[in-house]
């Protein structure tokens, strides 16, 4: 909800505080309520309702959908974020991040503290959050969504304050609630005073994450239940640093692109994009990046692809640190592409595209891509090759010119006859006998993407006396309503 | 006698052929070989070149590197990928647009040595300085080192030096006829004159074109020409005209 208030004011003006705001998610039939705001919170609208039934009862409430993967992406940084209090994070569920704070909580002037430096962090990030901290996992998530705000509990005190908490925070399926509420079982105290050999037998053809009982002894330590925490991203960073300021990078680079590498080759990864960044003296930093089309930590091949970059770079008065950083790496393998030892000219292609590229700019270095369309202009497309691959050509069923002119130059008509294309012209101030001709090949201009009053073309091959054959169109017709006397242009050239 | 072998002396003759075969003047060449090929177009605005580059390129699934310099790019428009497949080139081509000749030929360069790549293939307009006798040489070796075919086009430039291994200038003839419509173009007919080679004689074909054959190396059709001695003599290049 906070993400959302965020991003919207950066767009347009948010509704007002009084206004009840919910975010919603597509359900089974029709969309349900995934979040809302405090002020929807006090009507007593909950998640899961769906949208209709909520908007009869309140005509006013404003509706936006949620950011569920958006939402997910947030949650795995924040989990690395947390790694500021401790080693051991990681994601809960949709809506929570695990800590294992064991034997770092002094570090912030203990548990209280730690977790006020939590709530304050958070505040400053513009987010909400629930803390509580006791010496189980299970106990300490059923505290936080279901206990009172902040709750530091201990070894002593954690099955009194886990007594009151209802059965729902053990997170059990609709089902299994459903079922305890039926036996009477309505709070963690409750299901806890309940004979183990009971609930054993009851619950024995359970899996481990749905049986009440093994998670009840999670909760309360009778069970193992460890932290199993993603690492942590991994920097490919390579950095020289210098007793004294210099002017010219060249003279670093082989060592720094060996360092990067031998990396690379550690983690059995390969660069994509590399930065490369020179702070200098005067405090200020500079950087350049290089793409690559394919994985590679050849060095080699990257000190190629580096040096052509160097030239715009300023040094100013000179710089004294140096790195080059790996932004996006792909997993690379060793591995030999034939038994006999050839090389593989797939690879040898994307090494050229990497070349091509830093020199000249991925905007120059294409290739096509093709769009439904009927109008020649549009039907191809440049992508850049670096990041790209080659699209297969789609079949025309009549002949186009080998070479098109963009934009089509207008002719100038020296001898018309009624039907057909003119039979003298003139085209860049060379006048033209026509030969021989085909068409009209008539062209629409298409609707759904025209300006309104754009002109059809008839579009002819015209042979001049020469053997040249040109693809001259009219544009319009006489007498069509849009516009004067149709004008005649050159579109391009057959072999 | 040197001795060729550590265990064995052996005698080996000389590299060179005792009879030097002459090939026969009306008979085609080859299209293959990894050499630098120069094509001019005669007159201006003519696609003849492009489209017996087209059809001379190797029928792979490899790709081609096609170069333009801006002036090629305006004076003769691009080479419009939605036409090849229809005409018979079911290749990819990757596009290398750059704005200076300078960049056409270090373009052409990295590529006739990257292995990958089927062909390379550079268009540039007029006889920019750039273009020298040394940088075609330079062009000419890497081929023939690297085994990439390649082509360069050279729109408006009537017979400068050049070191490439075969020059040809092509033109465009008036076309076969239409089995359909007697009114209308049929397939190309293009003048081939190779007017320099290395180690065969120049001629004269007229090359026919025609996109229903089977192979692709079947396509290109070249017939002897009308014997090159009077159309040597009396050749006028048509004048180009600039852009305007």
């Amino acid at each position: 909800m906070e993400r959302w208030r965020r991003i919207i004011t950066q767009h347009r003006t948010p509704p007002a505080d009084d206004v009840p705001v919910v975010l919603v998610r597509e359900g089974a039939h029709g969309p349900v309520i995934h979040a809302m705001n405090a002020t929807a919170r006090a009507l007593g609208i909950a998640g899961g309702a769906r949208v209709v039934d909520v908007q009869a009862i309140y005509p006013d409430l404003h509706v936006e959908r949620a950011d569920a993967a958006g939402d997910y992406k947030l949650l795995e940084r924040l989990a690395h974020w947390a790694r500021r209090w401790c080693p051991w994070t990681v994601r809960d569920g949709q809506d929570g991040i695990v800590m294992d704070v064991t034997g770092a909580a002094h570090l912030f002037g203990g548990e209280a503290a730690m977790l006020r430096d939590m709530a304050t962090r958070f505040k400053m990030q513009g987010l909400s959050v629930r803390l509580a901290m006791a010496p189980t996992r299970g106990a300490a998530q059923m505290l936080a969504r279901h206990g009172p705000a902040s709750v530091v509990c201990d070894k002593d005190t954690m099955m009194a304050q886990l007594a009151p908490l209802p059965v729902a925070a053990l997170r059990l399926s609709d089902d299994m609630l459903r079922l305890l509420t039926r036996l009477g079982l309505k709070t963690i105290g409750a299901l806890a005073d309940v004979p183990r050999v009971a609930l054993m037998r009851r619950f024995s053809g359970l899996a481990e994450d749905r049986n009440p009982l093994v998670l009840l002894d999670r909760a309360t330590g009778r069970a193992a239940d460890p932290l199993n925490a993603p690492p942590d991203a991994q920097v490919w960073l390579a950095r020289v640093r210098l007793p004294e300021p210099v002017i010219d990078p060249v003279p670093q680079l082989p060592a720094l692109a060996d360092a990067l590498c031998a990396d690379l080759a550690k983690g059995e990864q390969g660069a994509r994009v590399l930065r490369l960044t020179i702070y200098r003296v005067d405090g200020e930093w500079r950087s350049r990046d290089v793409r690559t089309a394919v994985a590679t930590r050849d060095p080699a091949h990257l000190l190629r692809l580096l040096t052509g970059k160097l030239d715009g770079i300023d040094p100013g008065f000179g710089f004294d640190l140096l790195t080059l950083e790996a932004l996006r790496v792909e997993p690379l393998s060793l591995h030999q592409d034939h038994l006999d030892g050839s090389r593989d000219a797939g690879r040898d292609v994307a090494a050229l595209l990497d070349r091509l590229t830093a020199r000249l700019g991925p905007e120059k270095i294409t290739w096509s891509a093709w769009v439904q369309s009927h109008l020649p202009e549009r039907v191809e497309t440049r992508v850049p090759a670096i990041a790209h691959s080659a699209a297969v050509a789609p079949e025309m069923t009549r002949e186009r010119p080998l070479r098109l002119l963009d934009p089509a130059e207008e002719v100038t008509v020296l001898y018309a006859v009624p039907e057909g294309p003119p039979a003298r012209f003139q085209w860049r101030r060379v006048a033209y006998h026509m030969a021989r001709f085909e068409g009209p090949e008539r062209i629409a201009p298409e609707w759904w993407r025209d300006k309104p009053g754009t002109r059809l073309r008839d579009y002819y091959k015209v042979e001049v006396q020469d053997g040249r054959r040109f693809w001259i169109y009219r544009q319009g017709v006489l007498g069509d309503g849009r516009g004067g006397d149709p004008l005649w242009f050159l579109h391009g050239v057959f072999a | 006698m040197k001795p060729d072998s550590q265990f064995t002396p052996v005698i080996s003759l000389s590299g060179k052929r005792l009879t030097k075969d002459v090939p026969d003047r009306h008979m085609a060449p080859p299209m293959g070989g990894a050499i630098l090929r120069d094509a001019l177009p005669d007159a201006p605005f003519d696609a003849a070149a492009t489209g017996f580059v087209l059809a001379c390129l190797p029928d792979s699934k490899d790709p081609v590197m096609w170069i333009q310099d801006r002036m090629s790019r305006r004076e003769n428009g691009r080479l419009y990928g939605a036409a090849l497949r229809h005409f018979g080139f079911n290749g990819n081509i990757l596009r290398v647009e750059v704005s200076h000749p300078r960049d056409v030929l270090w373009a052409m360069e990295e590529g006739a040595s990257c292995a990958g790549l089927s062909a390379v293939v550079g268009e540039i307009h007029g006889a920019p300085e750039v273009l020298s006798f040394t940088a075609t040489k330079r062009l000419a070796l890497r081929a023939e080192s690297s085994g990439v075919p390649l082509w360069l086009i050279r729109s408006g430039d009537h017979g400068a030096l050049s070191a490439a291994r075969e020059r040809w200038r092509l033109r465009s003839r008036p076309s076969g006829g239409n089995r359909y419509n007697a009114q209308a173009p049929g397939m190309p007919i293009w003048e081939a004159d190779l007017f320099r080679a290395r180690g065969r004689a120049p001629g004269v074909w007229m090359a026919s074109y025609d996109r229903a054959a089977g192979r692709p190396a079947d396509r290109l059709g070249l017939f002897p020409g009308p014997g090159d001695g009077t159309l040597a003599a009396d050749h006028h290049p048509a004048s180009h005209a600039t852009g305007g």
